[in-house]
C-alpha cells in the first residue's frame, strides 16, 4: 500500500526517505515541489497529488510534510490516518516531532517505521506494543547503550500483539497507582457584528493518564451523559455497555490515551464565556482609521477566563497602527498585517481594552470589510457543557488507586469570528 | 583506534565517516563498534546517500547475536539486495535457519526479510517458507505470511497459482490478527475469485469487530464489493428492510411466510454485514468510520444510509487532509441526498483558517444542500464570504450564487441583482467573476435584462480581466437587437484596442462585428471591415481562421455559396443555456471513499463496484456445511516457545488448527475475569442472536422446523467479541467447551451390505459439537454403495422413539456403484445410552436402522483448572458420586496410556494436575450440559480409585463401568 514515505522540511528539503518495497527515486517529490511553490499557505498544498506513476498523498504537521508515495488504488484517509499515527509515535517517543529530534533519532525513528509497516501495510501501530519492541531513548539509556553496547530492541513479540487487549502490556506495576482524566473542551463558534451566534459547537475528549498495576477493569459513569451527542471511543472502551448504560467500561492502555472523544448537540444552546465589543472604523479619503476592542466576560461560573489571545487579519491598506492595551502585550507584522495582542487573563473587574488609531496607506480606498477577530482562552475547572464525571471505580485489582478528575474549556482551532453585516441584498 | 565516546558525541544523522572507515569498525571485534557503524549506515540510508559499497562488510553481520544489530543488518539488506543480488544470497541461509527459531518473533522477523529481498532467485525459497509460515502455530507468524504472500507476487506473478490456495488456507484462519492481512494479500492476488469469500463471508462479519484498524478498513472495503456481485438491491420501493422484521426472519416460522408474500426480503447475510459494522462507526479511526460510512452509501437500503451522518460529520474535526477526502465524499454524496446533511448545514460554515482546498469544497456542499427553504440562510453567508480578503474564493463564492441562483428559480433574479451591485466591487477578480456568472445567468432569461446590459457595457472600459472582458462583449453581441444604441459605440471602442486584446477577447470582438453587421451593417459595415483587416494579419492563427470563416459567411461575393445566406440564423441562432452543475456530479462512479473518487480518475488497481445482480445468487454458498473430520495432521508442537504467549494463541484461537494440541494448557484467566460474571453471562445471551446462522436449506426440507444452527464458534467468540462489551472476561460458571482431544475414530456398522441390498452404512462420532443443535451429538455416516447399480433418494425415514430428535442429512439424489460418501447428521439421544431408531430409505427400500450411543459420546469437554475441578466435585458427591477400585495393567500406570484409556473411551477433556498420581478429566452431557467429572488416583501395587462424578447418575454408573473395563485391560 505505502511505497515510501519521504520527510520534506518548510524550505523543500527531504531530510528523511524509507522505502518498503523497492526504491522509488526521489524525484517524484519534485510533483509534490510544484504544487507546494503553486500553493500561497503551506497549509493549501492538497493532500492527494497524482503523478504519472505514483500518487503522492501528504499530511503537515509540526511544519513537517509526511509524503506518502502510493502506486496503486488505496482508501486516502488510510494514508492519511497512518500518517499522522507516525507523527503521533514520533511525538510520543521523542517529546517533539521537529526534524531536529528526527534527525538525532534517526535509528530509532528508522527501528520505528520498519516495525510499523511491512511491506506497506500497517503492522504494529499501538503504543505500547512499538514501546515493548523500541525503547524510547532516555539520557540515561543511550549512555548505558554507548558502554555496554546493549540495545533499544526488544527480542521477545510484545504480549499485547497476541492478546485480546492488545492496547496493554501485562505485567505492569506501579508502586503509586494513579488514573487521571482530563475532561477538555473547546468551543468553536462564529459570531456577527451584531455578537450574535451564527453556530457555535462544543466538542470535547476525555484525555487520560492511567498508571495502574495488573489488568485493572475500570468503569467511569457521568452524571449526564444525554449531553454527549456523538462519541468514538478508543478500541478499549466497550461499545455494548455504553449502548446499553451509558457507562465506559474498559481495561485501559498503560499511559496516556485519549479516551473518548464528543460533540454536544448544538441543539442545546451553548453560551459563549466571552464577549468582545470593538469599534473599527476606516473613513474615505483619511489616511487613519480608529481601533477600540474590549473584552470581557460572560457566563463563566465565577471561573476565570486565562490565557486570552485575540488576533485579527487587518485589510491590506493598513500601513501600521498604534495602540495602545490596558494589559498584555501586542504585535503587529507590517508584512501579513497579523495584528495579535496577548492578553493574558481577564479581570471582571477591569476589563482588557486595546485602543488607538492605524494608518492607511495614502490614497488607498477604504477597506470594505471589517476584519474577522479571532480569540483564543482557556478556563479551569469549568467543562462549559456542563458535562460531568460520576465516579470512577475499579475492578479486578485489589489496591485502591489514587483518582484525580480535572476539567477545562478553551477555544476551538477557530474560536470567534466577528463579521460584517451582510451588503448584499 | 576508534574511541566510542567520540563518535556517540556527535549527531549521528549529519556526522559522516568515510565508507573505509566504517568498514574498518564492521569487521572489528566489538559488537558495540559494529552497532555504532551501523546506526551510521542506517543514517546514510535514510538521508538517501548510497551505501551499496559496504554490503560485503554488512552482510557477514547478519547472523550477530545483538538484536538491535542484527535488525539494522536486515534494514540494510532489504534496501540493497536488490542491486547486489549475488552478495545477498549469502545471507539467505541464516534466514532458513531462523526461520525454524523457537521463538516466534524471531521467526516472522526471518520471513518478514526473507520475503523482502527481492532477488528472482529465491522465488522457490520464499515459496516454501510461505506454505510453512501459513500453518505455524503462530498467528503472529501467519499474519506474516500473508504480508509475504504479496511480496513474491509482486517478484514472481507466476506464482498467482500456488499462492491463491496459500490465501485460500489463511481466509480460513480464525485468528482476528490475521483476517486483515489476508484479505489484503487477496485484494492484491486474485480479488476476482470471490469463490474463495464465500464460506469465510460470515466468520469475516463476526470477526470484524476484533480485528485491528487496519485490517478493517481493508475487510470492508472487500466485503462491500463482494455484497455488490451476491445480493439483491435493496433500494426499491416495496422493500421490506428494518432491522426487527429481519430478526423474527430468524426466529419464526410464521414471519417468514408472511414476509415470503414480500417482494423484496433482505439476505440475511446482507443484513449480518450492515450490523457488525454499524459500531464501527465510533471507531476513532477516520478511515474505519469513512470505510463503513461508504459501506452504508453502497449497501443499505435508502433510509439506512442517513446513520452514518453524524459520524462523517464528526471526521470534520479531525486533521486538514481527513477533513478534505471526508468533504469531498460528503460532497458526492449530498449530490444525490441532500437530506443526510441538511441538518448539518452549518458544519459546513467555511472559517478564515480554513485552507483554500477545504473552502472550496464546503462552498460546494453548500451549494448542493441549497433548497427552497433553506436559501435565505445560505445567501446570508455567502455574503459574507464575498467580501473575504481571499479573493480567489470570493470568486468561488459568486460561482457558487450562479449555480444557487440556476437551480433555484425562486432566486435568480434577488442573485442577479446581487451580482450586479457587487459589479461594482473594487477588487476585479471579484468583478470579473461577476460578469461570468451574470452572462451564464442573463442567458436563462435574457428579456427583462437590456439594462443590466447597458450597465455591463459601461463596465468594459475599466475592467482588464479578458474572460470577464470577452463574456461582456458575447453578451452584448448575442443580444445586440436589445441594445441597439450601445452595441456600435462599444464595437467602435474595442476596435481600437483591438491589437492589444488577449486572444479570447479578439474572437469576442470577430464575433460581435459581425454579429452587428448582419442586423445594423449601415453603422458598423466600416469597423467591421476594419476589425476583419486587423484579424487577417493577426498573429494567432485561430484569430486569422476566424477572421477568414466570418469574412466568407457574412460578407455576400460570388464564390460564398448557399451558406451566407444563413449567416444570421447561423450566428444568431438561440443558444441553449448553460447548465452549471456540480462538479462532483459523476463522482458517484467511483466507490466513495476511494484514491479513484477523490481525484476522479481510475487510479491503477481499481476495482470496479459492479450492479447489483438482478437474480439472486445462490445463498447457500455461504452456508458452512457441517465440519469435516479434523485433519489428522499434526502440528509441530514444540515450537511455542514463551509458555504465555502460547496461552493466549489457545485463547485467540482455541477453535483454529493450532488448539487441537493433545494436551492442551488450560488459558490462564486473569484476574479480572472472574468480576465480571454477571455482565458476561447476560451479555452472551444477547449476542447469541446475532452470532447463530441461518438454516438456509430448509427450504427444501418444508416438513422440518427451522432450526438455529448454532456453530460451533461462538461459544469462543463471544467472549472475544467486543460487541460482548466484555474483552477479558471467561465465564467461570458455565465451562467453556474445548476441542475433543484427538483419538482415531471408531467406525461401528449401521447396515450391512447384505441386508442393506448393497448398501452399506457404517458411522462414528466425530466428537465435534453439532452444528445443527447445541443439545445434538453430531454423528457422521458413510454410505457405500456395492451395487453395479446407482442408488437414488437416500434419506432418512421415519425415527423414533419419540424422546430423541434427529436432525436428517439432505437427501443424496444418487450414489454411483462403488462410491461412498459422507454425511452429517446430529441426534439428540438426551443423555441416555437409549438406542436411536430410524429407517434408511432409498427409492425402492426401506432398512430400519439403530444407532446406540456409547456412553462417552454424550460428553463435551470441558477445560478447567484444578482448583474448579475440586470445587465443582466437591458439590457432587453423595449420590452423585460413584467410584470403584480397580486393579490396573501395570503398562497403564504412567500418565500417558490412562489419559489415552480415558479420553478413548469418553469424550472427555484432560484437567491439568499437580499430582502425578492423580488423573482429572472433566466433560459435560451434550443434552442438558450437566457436569460430569471424573477422577483416577492411582495408588500401589497396580491398583488405582476410579471416581466419577455427575447428578446423572445412571449415566455416571455406566461411564465407571466403561471406564473399568477399559483401564483394568490390557
Amino acid at each position: 500500500m505505502i511505497h515510501s514515505l519521504f520527510l520534506v522540511n518548510s524550505s523543500g528539503d527531504i531530510f528523511l526517505e524509507k522505502h518498503w518495497k523497492s526504491v522509488v527515486s526521489r524525484s517524484v517529490c519534485d510533483y509534490f515541489f510544484e504544487a507546494q511553490e503553486r500553493a500561497s499557505e503551506p497549509e493549501n498544498v492538497p493532500p492527494v497529488i497524482p503523478t504519472p506513476h505514483h500518487y503522492l498523498i501528504s499530511v503537515l504537521r509540526h511544519r513537517i510534510y509526511f509524503v506518502a508515495v502510493i502506486q496503486s488504488e488505496v482508501p486516502p484517509l488510510f494514508v492519511i490516518e497512518f500518517l499522522h499515527r507516525v507523527v503521533d509515535t514520533f511525538q510520543d517517543y521523542f517529546g517533539v516531532c521537529t526534524e531536529a529530534a528526527i534527525k538525532d533519532n534517526v535509528v530509532v525513528v528508522y527501528e520505528l517505521l520498519e516495525e510499523m509497516l511491512d511491506n506497506g501495510f500497517p503492522l504494529a501501530t499501538e503504543s505500547n506494543i512499538l514501546k515493548e519492541l523500541i525503547k524510547p531513548p532516555t539520557i540515561l539509556r543511550t549512555v548505558v547503550n554507548t558502554i555496554t553496547g546493549s540495545t533499544n530492541v526488544g527480542e521477545q513479540l510484545p504480549t499485547g500483539q497476541l492478546s485480546v487487549v492488545p492496547w496493554r502490556r501485562t505485567g505492569v506495576k506501579y508502586t503509586n497507582n494513579e488514573a487521571y482524566f482530563d475532561v477538555v473542551e473547546e468551543i468553536d463558534a462564529i459570531i456577527d457584528k451584531s455578537g450574535s451566534t451564527i453556530t457555535a459547537e462544543i466538542q470535547g475528549v476525555i484525555d487520560a493518564c492511567v498508571k495502574l498495576s495488573g489488568m485493572p477493569d475500570l468503569t467511569l459513569s457521568f452524571m449526564n451523559p444525554r449531553l454527549l451527542d456523538d462519541v468514538s471511543f478508543h478500541p478499549c472502551v466497550r461499545f455494548k455497555r455504553w449502548e446499553a448504560e451509558r457507562i465506559l467500561s474498559f481495561i485501559p492502555p498503560d499511559g496516556n490515551f485519549r479516551l473518548l472523544s464528543y460533540h454536544v448537540s448544538s441543539q442545546n444552546l451553548v453560551a459563549i464565556p466571552v464577549y468582545v465589543k470593538h469599534n473599527i472604523t476606516f473613513r474615505e479619503g483619511s489616511s487613519q482609521g480608529r481601533f477600540e476592542l474590549t473584552l470581557g466576560p460572560k457566563q463563566t461560573m465565577g471561573k476565570a477566563v486565562e490565557s486570552v489571545l485575540v488576533s485579527s487579519q487587518l485589510p491590506r491598506g493598513v500601513l501600521n497602527v498604534n495602540l495602545n492595551p490596558s494589559q498584555g502585550t501586542y504585535t503587529f507584522d507590517p508584512v501579513t498585517k497579523l495584528l495579535s495582542w496577548d492578553v493574558g487573563k481577564i479581570n471582571p473587574q477591569k476589563l482588557p481594552s486595546l485602543k488607538g488609531s492605524m494608518s492607511l496607506q495614502a490614497g488607498a480606498s477604504k477597506p470594505d470589510e471589517n476584519p474577522t477577530i479571532n480569540i483564543q482562552f482557556k478556563i479551569q475547572q469549568m467543562a462549559i457543557s456542563g458535562l460531568k464525571v460520576n465516579r470512577l471505580d475499579m475492578y479486578g485489582e485489589k489496591y485502591k488507586p489514587f483518582k484525580g478528575i480535572k476539567y477545562m474549556t478553551k477555544a476551538g482551532k477557530v474560536p470567534e469570528g466577528r463579521r460584517d453585516e451582510a451588503a448584499l441584498p | 583506534v576508534f574511541s566510542i565516546k567520540s563518535y556517540s558525541a556527535l549527531n549521528l544523522y549529519s556526522c559522516s565517516l568515510k565508507n573505509e572507515d566504517l568498514k574498518e569498525m564492521l569487521e572489528s571485534n566489538k559488537e558495540s563498534l559494529k552497532l555504532e557503524a551501523m546506526k551510521r549506515i542506517v543514517g546514510l540510508i535514510a538521508k538517501g546517500k548510497n551505501a551499496s559499497e559496504l554490503f560485503p562488510a554488512v552482510v557477514k553481520n547478519v547472523a550477530s547475536k545483538n538484536i538491535e544489530l542484527k535488525k539494522l543488518v536486515y534494514v540494510y539488506l532489504v534496501r540493497y539486495a536488490e542491486e547486489q543480488q549475488d552478495l545477498a544470497l549469502l545471507s539467505i541461509s541464516t534466514f532458513q535457519r531462523a526461520l525454524k527459531d523457537p521463538n516466534q518473533l524471531i521467526r516472522a522477523s526471518a520471513l518478514r526479510v526473507l520475503s523482502s529481498i527481492r532477488v528472482p532467485i529465491i522465488v522457490p525459497i520464499m515459496m516454501l517458507a510461505i506454505k510453512e509460515a501459513a500453518t505455524d502455530l503462530s498467528p503472529y507468524v501467519r499474519k506474516t505470511a500473508a504480508h509475504a504472500i504479496q511480496k513474491l507476487y509482486s517478484l514472481d506473478p507466476e506464482q498467482k497459482e500456488h499462492l491463491i490456495e496459500v490465501i485460500d488456507k489463511l481466509l480460513k484462519d480464525k485468528s482476528t490478527l490475521v483476517a486483515g492481512s489476508v484479505v489484503m494479500a487477496f485484494e492484491e492476488v486474485c480479488p476476482d475469485r470471490i469463490d474463495l469469500i464465500h464460506k469465510n463471508y460470515r466468520k469475516l462479519c463476526n470477526l470484524l469487530v476484533d480485528v485491528e484498524e487496519w485490517g478493517q478498513v481493508v475487510i470492508i472495503t472487500m466485503l462491500t464489493r463482494y455484497a455488490r456481485t451476491q445480493f439483491l438491491s435493496p433500494w426499491r420501493e416495496d422493500a421490506l428492510f428494518d432491522e426487527n422484521s429481519e430478526k423474527a426472519f430468524y426466529d419464526s416460522d410464521v414471519e417468514k411466510e408472511k414476509a415470503d408474500s414480500k417482494p423484496y426480503m433482505m439476505d440475511p447475510d446482507h443484513r449480518l454485514l450492515l450490523r457488525n459494522t454499524k459500531p464501527l462507526l465510533q471507531s476513532r479511526n477516520t478511515a474505519v468510520v469513512m470505510a463503513v460510512a461508504q459501506l452504508y452509501w453502497h449497501l443499505a437500503p435508502k433510509q439506512e444510509v442517513s446513520i452514518v451522518t453524524k459520524s462523517l460529520v464528526r471526521l470534520l474535526r479531525s486533521h486538514r487532509e481527513v477533513q478534505y477526502i471526508v468533504l469531498q465524499n460528503i460532497a458526492t454524496m449530498s449530490i444525490q441526498r441532500k437530506g443526510m446533511f441538511e441538518p448539518f448545514l452549518k458544519s459546513f460554515y467555511v472559517r478564515s483558517t480554513d485552507a483554500t482546498h477545504i473552502k472550496t469544497l464546503k462552498l460546494e456542499i453548500l451549494t448542493n444542500l441549497a433548497t427552497e427553504a433553506n436559501i435565505s440562510t445560505i445567501l446570508r453567508e455567502f455574503q459574507t464570504y464575498v467580501k473575504s480578503q481571499d479573493k480567489q474564493f470570493a470568486a468561488t463564492t459568486i460561482q457558487a450564487i450562479g449555480r444557487c441562483a440556476t437551480n433555484i428559480s425562486e432566486i435568480t433574479d434577488t442573485c442577479l441583482n446581487g451580482l450586479v451591485l457587487l459589479l461594482s466591487n473594487r477588487d476585479e477578480t471579484v468583478v470579473a467573476e461577476c460578469v461570468v456568472v451574470i452572462k451564464k445567468l442573463l442567458q436563462t432569461q435574457p428579456s427583462q435584462h437590456s439594462d443590466i446590459i447597458k450597465h455591463m457595457a459601461k463596465l468594459l472600459d475599466n475592467i482588464t480581466v479578458p474572460m470577464a472582458r470577452a463574456s461582456i462583449l458575447w453578451l452584448i453581441g448575442e443580444y445586440c437587437e436589445r441594445v441597439p444604441k450601445i452595441a456600435p459605440d462599444v464595437l467602435r471602442k474595442v476596435a481600437k484596442s483591438f491589437t492589444s486584446e488577449e486572444d479570447i477577447v479578439k474572437l469576442q470582438t470577430l464575433n460581435l462585428a459581425a454579429k452587428l453587421y448582419l442586423t445594423n451593417s449601415k453603422q458598423t459595415k466600416l469597423l467591421t471591415q476594419y476589425i476583419l483587416n486587423l484579424g487577417k494579419y493577426d498573429q494567432n492563427y485561430d484569430i486569422r481562421d476566424r477572421t477568414r470563416f466570418l469574412r466568407q459567411l457574412i460578407v455576400p461575393n460570388e464564390k460564398s455559396g448557399a451558406l451566407s445566406k444563413y449567416a444570421k440564423r447561423i450566428l444568431l441562432a438561440s443558444k441553449p443555456a448553460p447548465v452549471l452543475e456540480s462538479a462532483f456530479k459523476d463522482r458517484d462512479r467511483f466507490q466513495l471513499g476511494t484514491l479513484s473518487h477523490t481525484l476522479n480518475a481510475k487510479a491503477s488497481g481499481y476495482l470496479e463496484l459492479s450492479d447489483w445482480p438482478t437474480v439472486a445468487p445462490d445463498q447457500s454458498v455461504r452456508n458452512v456445511e457441517v465440519m469435516e473430520p479434523q485433519s489428522l495432521e499434526r502440528q509441530p508442537s514444540t515450537r511455542g516457545s514463551d509458555l504465555f504467549a502460547y496461552h493466549l494463541l489457545v485463547l485467540l484461537c482455541s477453535d483454529s488448527d493450532d488448539a487441537k494440541e493433545k494436551k492442551r494448557p488450560k488459558p490462564k484467566l486473569d484476574s479480572v475475569s472472574s468480576h465480571s460474571k454477571a455482565s458476561s453471562s447476560s451479555d452472551n445471551t444477547a449476542s447469541s442472536g446475532s452470532e447463530s446462522e441461518e438454516d438456509t436449506d430448509s427450504d427444501s426440507e418444508p416438513e422440518q422446523k427451522k432450526k438455529k444452527k448454532l456453530s460451533s464458534k461462538p461459544q469462543v467468540r463471544q467472549i472475544l467479541s467486543f460487541n460482548c462489551g466484555c474483552k477479558m472476561c471467561l465465564c467461570v460458571t458455565a465451562f467453556q467447551v474445548s476441542s475433543p482431544v484427538f483419538v482415531p475414530p471408531k467406525s461401528h456398522e449401521l447396515l450391512h451390505r447384505m441386508s442393506g441390498k448393497g448398501l452399506a452404512v457404517s458411522y462414528h462420532f466425530p466428537r465435534q459439537p453439532c452444528a445443527y443443535s447445541h443439545r445434538m451429538v453430531s454423528v457422521q455416516l458413510t454410505l457405500t454403495n456395492g451395487r453395479d447399480q446407482p442408488l437414488e433418494d437416500i434419506c432418512v425415514g421415519e425415527a423414533g422413539p419419540p424422546g430423541i430428535a434427529i436432525h436428517r442429512f439432505a437427501t443424496i439424489e444418487r450414489l454411483q456403484p462403488e462410491a461412498s460418501i459422507t454425511v452429517s447428521m446430529g441426534i439428540d439421544f438426551n443423555d441416555s445410552t437409549q438406542a436411536a431408531n430410524f429407517q434408511l430409505c432409498t427409492k425402492t427400500d426401506q432398512f430400519s436402522v439403530s444407532i446406540q450411543p456409547a456412553v462417552g459420546e454424550l460428553l463435551m469437554p470441558v477445560t478447567m483448572t484444578e482448583q474448579d475441578f475440586l470445587k465443582e466435585q466437591g458439590q457432587l458427591t453423595g449420590m452423585n458420586e460413584s467410584s470403584v477400585t480397580i486393579t490396573i495393567a501395570p503398562d497403564s500406570m504412567s500418565s500417558q496410556p490412562v489419559g489415552r484409556k480415558v479420553v478413548s473411551v469418553a469424550n472427555m477433556g484432560v484437567v491439568p494436575s499437580s499430582q502425578n498420581s492423580i488423573h482429572r478429566f472433566a466433560a459435560k452431557t451434550v443434552s442438558s450440559g450437566s457436569l460430569v467429572l471424573s477422577s483416577v488416583v492411582l495408588q500401589e501395587a497396580s491398583t488405582a480409585k476410579l471416581v466419577v462424578n455427575t447428578e446423572k447418575t445412571v449415566l455416571g454408573s455406566v461411564l465407571l463401568r466403561e471406564l473399568k473395563t477399559a483401564l483394568s485391560q490390557g
